[in-house]
């Protein structure tokens, strides 16, 4: 364990701090939270995050700054809150974070700073995410000062997606005297924030506040606009004049599992699903005109392991579902989802039905869906992937009754603007070919990130490459210089 | 927020509008089509762009009143705003000079068609069309359709006007009388399209239909509105909206457009409800100020 070399405002030793207990999150009751789409997770307390904040080592090599894909100086917030000062802790996270509202809440912390946390060795990991949480939402209470933007620098760019990739991206830009305009192609700000988180995990009033911060720091924002259809980056570079753009579309387009019965009704998409009750309401239908399948006294499943796919089950209980099953095809410790989603679901009475494919969707005779048939699956030698291969058992073939079911098992490429601009190399699966460290694309001042580049990923990934496309846009507009374009 | 500049009914429960939406404007090409939402608590819904006027940045759409939304769009007046619109969205229409091309619209289906019906002659095709509507009040766009016709057709199903019976009687006539067929359009509900298909498929005639299922984004991300054509799913907001029509499986539409029928229902009755209420408050409010 590493020496406390700086002063320290913690008054413990660090043998006392290990002995500290975790503070755990307050949080409404399943059996109330399956009747609301309020949040889950009620925030700590500025005791409890003063509590917790103790337990922090002050390593002298901070391994979760390290971990963290876009750098939050974890050590350095800590310490403001163990000193009492929240809005300096708040500061100092904006300092590489525009968004710490969003990610203290669905950030997979145990596979960045938490995970890298010393403690996690002897007992539990600091409660980074809770604590960034804390201070977020502290200083939205209070209304902090935002630090001003370098002076303007006469430069335009373009930011094509408000998910978090594009946020970030404009939050860094503005704050470097940019002009910033972010073209949304739905008619909400916030990309997945907004039609693919629930309400429960990632309240919309959050997400608000966060893009309202940014409107005050100058950033434009334009609904309405899908780039490629609406205007094409040739004319946002021709006749609107901008000089660096940024692609941060998205995962794109749903994939299905391409077995029979998929186009009977009841079969939804994850994006789909999510996407009516998210961004359109559906949970508050007739006040709000679009409708969901009625899941009251229904059995419902979702197809995957991800977050996506407990946040389309975890809403399906609460849209009234009787049995609500998550089928996954690997075992629990394969799912790539957050551990915190997977305690609240299990909480919730959702069923784990694990090592399990369906093979095929049966109609209830009226064009529905009447039942899954499933085969159970076993693993094998690990995959590309590194995870074990799941393999069907042969003659396992059994049914599950279902009214209603999500498939949540990934996205592809949407080719909206690589079909509409000459120039931009995409790689065989159809993604945005840009390169790792500076995001530029092989077209000159054209920059991608996100999702669109990777694959679907993560929120706060997705905000690792908004910051570095930040910096490498800025570093372009400021030399004009272009480099070596990406190789392909 | 889209401003609506000008809007006139030209049929009953059928209106069309002019709405100031500079951008799409610029990039419409026929057969694409938008995505509004009317206000804050409102749904996304699809409808094709009828023509669109770049250099005064106006598009105009035709719409019938069928459900909750078209109801309260058709209430709106010139002046008043739509909170989004969206587009163009979908492939364009494939306009080549083919030969001799027959286009058959039915009801609120003819202002769909009528952008690639105009595109199609523009290209040098000799253009059969067929206009139809249950009654002679629903047979829309003659004129607009016969000046961008050499030949146009009108059928009702009550004969009172143009030709007694329907589209698909005529097109079946066209069929028998015309050896030089290329390409068939249809644009009309679900089971004229179906017959359309019917019709053709048997003398090999390539065909086009439009189609409309329920969408939400418009952007190929949600999969909402997957077809199944050719026995894949095809997503119809950025594979179509036009699809071969021999290879679409409509009965698979028509059953996926049913799946919110209860909803739907609800949804307008509790507006119609809402508005006559409101009527009612205004009325007392009226009689209440009388001397």
């Amino acid at each position: 364990m590493s020496p406390v070399k700086e002063p320290s405002a913690n008054p413990l030793t660090l043998k006392e701090r290990m002995n500290v207990p975790h503070q755990h999150m307050p949080e409404q009751a399943p059996a109330l939270r399956v009747t609301n789409f309020t949040e889950v997770n009620l925030g700590y307390s500025e005791e409890l995050a003063k509590q917790e904040a103790l337990r922090c080592l002050e390593c002298a090599k901070a391994t979760c700054v390290d971990n963290c894909p876009v750098g939050v100086k974890v050590k350095d917030f800590v310490k403001l809150i163990v000193e009492g000062k929240f809005l300096e802790a708040a500061a100092k996270i904006r300092e590489d974070n525009v968004l710490p509202a969003i990610t203290g809440r669905v950030c997979p912390q145990e596979d960045h700073c938490e995970g890298a946390c010393l403690l996690h060795k002897k007992v539990e990991s600091l409660g980074i995410g809770y604590l960034e949480r804390f201070v977020a939402d502290y200083e939205q209470r209070v209304g902090a000062k935002l630090a001003p933007n370098a002076s303007p620098t006469g430069k335009k760019v373009a930011i094509v997606g408000s998910g978090p990739a594009g946020l970030t991206a404009a939050g860094d830009l503005v704050q470097k005297g940019h002009q910033v305009h972010v073209f949304e192609a739905l008619h909400e700000i916030g990309g997945v924030l907004v039609y693919g988180i629930p309400e429960f995990r990632l309240p919309k009033g959050v997400i608000r506040q966060q893009i309202d911060k940014m409107r005050e720091m100058g950033v434009e924002f334009e609904t309405d606009v899908v780039v490629g259809k609406t205007v094409t980056i040739d004319e946002l570079f021709g006749e609107e004049r901008y000089h660096a753009l940024f692609i941060a579309t998205g995962a794109g387009l749903p994939v299905f599992l391409n077995i029979p019965g998929e186009h009977l009704n009841g079969v939804y998409s994850a994006n789909e699903f999510l996407t009516r009750i998210n961004l359109m309401h559906a949970y508050e239908f007739p006040r709000y005109d679009e409708p969901i399948v009625d899941l009251r006294g229904k059995h419902v499943a979702v197809v995957g392991g991800g977050n996506t796919a407990l946040d389309a089950i975890r809403s399906a209980r609460r849209l009234g579902a009787e049995k609500a099953y998550v089928i996954y095809r690997r075992s629990e410790t394969e799912m790539p989802a957050r551990i915190e989603e997977v305690k609240h679901a299990k909480q919730e009475g959702i069923e784990f039905r694990m090592l399990t494919n369906p093979v095929e969707f049966l109609d209830d005779g009226r064009g529905w869906l009447g039942a899954a048939r499933c085969v159970e699956m076993e693993l094998g030698e690990p995959d590309a992937s590194g995870r074990r291969r799941p393999i069907p058992k042969a003659g396992s073939e059994f049914e599950v009754p279902l009214q209603v079911v999500v498939i949540a098992t990934g996205t592809s490429a949407n080719p909206l603007i690589q079909s509409t601009t000459p120039g931009l190399k995409t790689n065989k699966r159809g993604y945005i070919e840009a390169d790792g460290e500076t995001q530029r694309t092989s077209r000159k001042g054209v920059f991608a990130g996100g999702d669109i580049v990777t694959g679907a990923a993560t929120v706060i990934l997705a905000m690792g490459a908004g910051r570095r496309a930040a910096k490498s846009i800025h570093e372009y507009l400021s030399t004009g210089e272009w480099g070596t374009a990406v190789s392909s | 927020m889209f401003k609506i500049e000008k809007a006139e009914f030209i049929a009953p429960g059928i209106k069309r509008f002019v709405i100031e939406a500079p951008r799409i404007a610029k990039k419409h090409q026929a057969g694409q089509f938008l995505i509004l939402r009317l206000e804050e608590h409102g749904e996304r819904i699809p409808l094709t762009i009828e023509s669109a006027n770049a250099t005064q940045g106006t598009i105009s759409i035709v719409v019938q009143s069928v459900g909750k939304t078209t109801y309260q769009l058709n209430s709106l007046e010139a002046g008043d705003t739509i909170l989004d619109v969206v587009g163009p969205l979908g492939k364009p229409s494939v306009i080549e000079n083919f030969g001799t091309v027959v286009v058959v619209g039915g009801g609120v289906g003819t202002a769909l068609a009528y952008p690639t019906t105009a595109a199609l002659k523009k290209a040098g095709n000799r253009v059969l069309s067929i206009v139809g509507g249950r009654n002679r009040d629903l047979v829309i766009l003659e004129d607009e359709m016969r000046a961008v016709s050499d030949e146009l057709y009108v059928t009702t199903d009550d004969g009172s006007h143009g030709e007694k019976g329907l589209v698909t009687d005529k097109l079946r006539q066209l069929l028998a009388s015309e050896a030089e067929i290329r390409l068939v359009l249809a644009v009309g509900p679900i089971p004229m399209m179906k017959a359309v298909a019917d019709l053709t498929r048997e003398k090999g005639i390539h065909t086009v239909v439009s189609l409309n299922p329920i969408m939400i984004d418009g952007t190929g991300m949600c999969g909402g509105c997957r077809v199944l054509v050719g026995g894949k799913s095809q997503f119809a907001c950025v594979d179509g909206p036009e699809f071969d029509a021999s290879e679409v499986n409509f009965e698979v539409l028509m059953q996926r457009n049913r799946m919110y029928r209860d909803a739907e229902k609800r949804s307008l009755e509790e507006y119609q409800k809402r508005l006559k209420e409101e009527e009612e408050a205004s009325t007392c409010q009226l009689e209440g100020v009388r001397p």
